[in-house]
């Protein structure tokens, strides 16, 4: 056990992949000498050298686009974005090819690669630094997404993805890049991709909720602690493949559920989550299902970010909303009223 | 990837001023420019053999269209020397990147015609194994098959081969920004692939004078670094010949290549297009005198390299594998509708299996 910044993990999980599969390849703006803008590939380029990661030029769908090709070819490509609305250009490559090849070619090739994306917000970063984007890759049949709330899931969650025979989208909440814990790096003990993980248990209603989220929500259970409400948290750490069994067995049991995305609410990935719930815990179900996230907006100026991200308060107001005394949800009818 | 410090001489890139051309309209040779050689005699016959086979395939596939049997084909008509050039300069383990428009080309390179026409019955996406074939799956969204290109080639030269490949690309593609980011790519990373432009005059309805102000598509490498070369598309002796020496360029370790082919698009776009709203029937008909079978049938005759009874083989060749093709396609294929949920990902997840379970209800219902 070490305790290390998830960005550390991130590091490692490349350094380790690196030097265990000579399949795997990591390019992308800056991932040289630089080692990346958050320094996520730090030393690879020194210790691996130019053949294993390398600077390419200014352009993501060519990066994506290569990626593709070499996988064709048999590499292992780890593609880095450099921001999450950076991706954009790489959208056609991404949803026409990466999420489609092997069933266009009915499993006969395969794209073993992934592309990892710093992402969301919580860091003062100005306009088109701060985007949520899950929920593209989400609605994108053939990808995997895929994001950790801890150094240890970091690591491991970034081994499973270079090692897994599927293109994965691995996105990396950037305001937990600095956030420190304990990894098992030469001792497993994180789960899989398909497996959440329940964070705290309790019994009066469970939080759903994944990547940049989850110290918000853990933040929150801890808070409803003191009031005497038992929160459950759970980490999805894996959006795709999702984990309905533990995300259903935990509103079984709590009968509540909310649900916390830091992605703008509409069509987001919690209303996905919500509709599952509803759709398998309906008759556990004391209240409805209900969602926490950010404003339909643009990604605000960093001045204004703290209004618009889902925080402990936020998360507490629906907690509160979950009708314990049987009450309908005021903030709803509020809305049909006026 | 290692930093190149030489820069090359633009004058080491550029194309021929005009578009190189071995044998002019009437079938008759005229004198090409130095460095590129005349093809062998027995690759102009078999050339000329996999031409006439090409024809009638497309004639076929057009057929197949009228008759239901075809959900949408774009034909080649007027393209053969381009299409069977394009493969005819490649290794069996160099690997091809074509378009929806290459069937012929594809047909050519030995694949069994209803595994290339299986994405255009509607059967499956690729109906071809592309890992034995090393033929990329036909790619529809524009000018992004040209950067896997890059990376293939990028991958091949990694392994030690000296396989090269070979990216299909139409005009109205080259003004895709991805076709602009796989020159690039290609030619700081040195990569082994022959981008090979079919300048057929149109994409969709949009005149190529709309598409794009360059001189030639073929000055679009100079701008990147990549040695380029325009070439008469119609005249498979010019064809074969650039094509054969840019594949050897790229084999020995020059770098990309770009060749851009003019052509003509005899037919409409594909056989869903109604062509007579955006050009002249004049235009097709003068392009008609250009044809590059015709072209190579007369100049292989007046070499004496080809006589009554090797036309006569040739076309009795092309008519079995129509017919061939014809009776094959008229059969029903078998189709598995669980088969959509096999190949998402290496292992289905439990969603996909619940929607697999639930498609096997509604199937069992409708038996009922
Ligand atoms: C990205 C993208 N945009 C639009 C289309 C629709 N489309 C299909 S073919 C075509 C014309 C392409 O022309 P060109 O590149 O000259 O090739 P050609 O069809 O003439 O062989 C268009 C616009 C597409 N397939 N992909
Ligand atoms: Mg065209």
């Amino acid at each position: 056990m070490a305790a290390m910044t998830m960005a550390q993990a991130l590091n490692a999980a490349l350094r380790d992949a690196l030097r265990e599969d000579e399949r795997a390849l990591v390019f992308g703006e800056d991932v040289g000498p630089l080692g990346g803008v958050f320094r996520i590939t730090d030393g690879l380029t020194k210790e691996f050298g130019e053949d294993r990661c390398f600077d390419t030029p200014l352009a993501e769908a060519g990066i994506v686009g290569l990626a593709v090709g070499m996988a064709m070819g048999g590499f292992r490509p780890v593609v880095e974005m450099q921001f999450d609305a950076f991706a954009y250009p790489a959208f056609e490559q991404i949803a026409s090819h990466v999420a489609k090849l092997r069933n266009r070619t009915r499993g006969r090739l395969s794209l073993p690669m992934v592309i990892r994306i710093p992402y969301a917000g919580g860091i003062g970063g100005v306009e088109h630094h701060c985007d949520s984007s899950e929920a593209y890759y989400a609605h994108t049949p053939g990808l995997k997404v895929v994001t950790p709330a801890t150094p240890d899931d970091a690591y491991w969650l970034l081994r499973d993805a270079i090692a897994d025979p599927d293109p994965v989208i691995f996105m990396e909440p950037k305001r937990l890049y600095w956030s420190k814990g304990e990894t098992t790096l030469g001792d497993r003990r994180a789960a899989g991709f398909g497996q959440a993980a329940v964070l705290r248990e309790g019994r009066d209603a469970t939080l759903i909720a994944y990547g940049p989220s989850i110290p918000v929500a853990l933040q929150a259970a801890e808070a409803a602690a003191q009031d005497g409400i038992a929160l459950e948290v759970v980490d999805l750490r894996t959006i795709v493949p999702f984990d309905d069994a533990t995300v259903v067995s935990s509103v079984r049991k709590t009968g509540r559920c909310v649900v916390i995305q830091e992605a703008q609410g509409f069509a987001g990935v919690g209303a996905e989550i919500a509709a599952r719930v509803q759709e398998r815990c309906f008759h556990s179900l004391a209240a409805p299902v209900l969602r926490v996230s950010g404003f339909d907006i643009p990604y605000p100026p960093p001045m204004l970010e703290h209004s618009h991200l889902p925080d402990v308060d936020r998360v507490l107001d629906a907690v509160d909303r979950l009708q314990f005394g049987d009450e309908p949800d005021v903030f709803h009818l509020a809305g049909e009223a006026s | 990837m290692s930093v190149r410090t030489s820069r090359q001489t633009v004058d080491g890139l550029l194309p021929s001023p005009v578009p190189v051309r071995f044998v002019a309209e009437d079938g008759t040779a005229v004198q090409p420019p130095a460095g590129y050689p005349v093809p062998a005699d027995e690759r102009l016959l078999e050339a000329y053999r996999r031409m006439v086979l090409g024809r009638r395939f497309d004639r076929q596939a057009t057929a197949l269209t009228k008759q239901g049997r075809l959900a949408v084909y774009p034909s080649s008509r007027g393209q053969e020397a381009c299409q069977i050039a394009g493969v005819l300069a490649l290794r069996e383990d160099d690997w091809v990147f074509p378009t929806y428009r290459e069937s012929v080309a594809l047909v050519s390179r030995g694949i069994d015609p209803v595994e290339v026409l299986t994405l255009l019955r509607g059967g499956w996406h690729c109906g071809y194994d592309p890992v034995a074939t090393r033929v990329a799956p036909q790619c529809t969204p524009l000018a992004t098959q040209t950067i896997h290109a890059v990376g293939m080639a990028e991958a091949l030269r990694r392994k030690g081969q000296d396989g090269v490949v070979m990216a299909f690309i139409g005009d109205g593609g080259t003004s895709e920004g991805d076709f602009h980011e796989a020159l690039n790519y290609a030619a700081v990373l040195h990569a082994p692939v022959v981008f090979f432009v079919q300048n057929n005059k149109y994409a969709i309805s949009v005149p190529l004078a709309k598409q794009s102000a360059a001189p030639a598509l073929a000055y679009k490498g100079i701008g990147y670094g990549i040695r380029s070369e325009q070439v008469d598309g119609n005249d498979l002796v010019a064809v074969l010949s650039v094509l054969t020496a840019a594949v050897e360029h790229a084999r020995t370790g020059g770098g990309p290549f770009l060749v851009e082919a003019h052509t003509y698009r005899m037919d409409a776009h594909t056989n869903a297009d109604d062509a007579t709203r955006y050009r002249e029937t004049g235009e097709v008909e003068r392009w008609e005198s250009a044809d590059p079978l015709a072209r190579l049938e007369t100049y292989l005759r007046e070499r004496g390299l080809l006589d009554p009874e090797a036309v006569a083989s040739a076309h009795q060749a092309a008519e079995e594998f129509a017919a061939r093709v014809r009776d094959e396609m008229n059969a029903d294929p078998e189709m598995d509708p669980f088969e959509l949920f096999d190949h998402v990902f290496a292992e289905p997840t439990p969603q996909l299996r619940e929607q697999r379970a639930l498609l096997a209800s509604e199937l069992t219902a409708q038996e009922d």
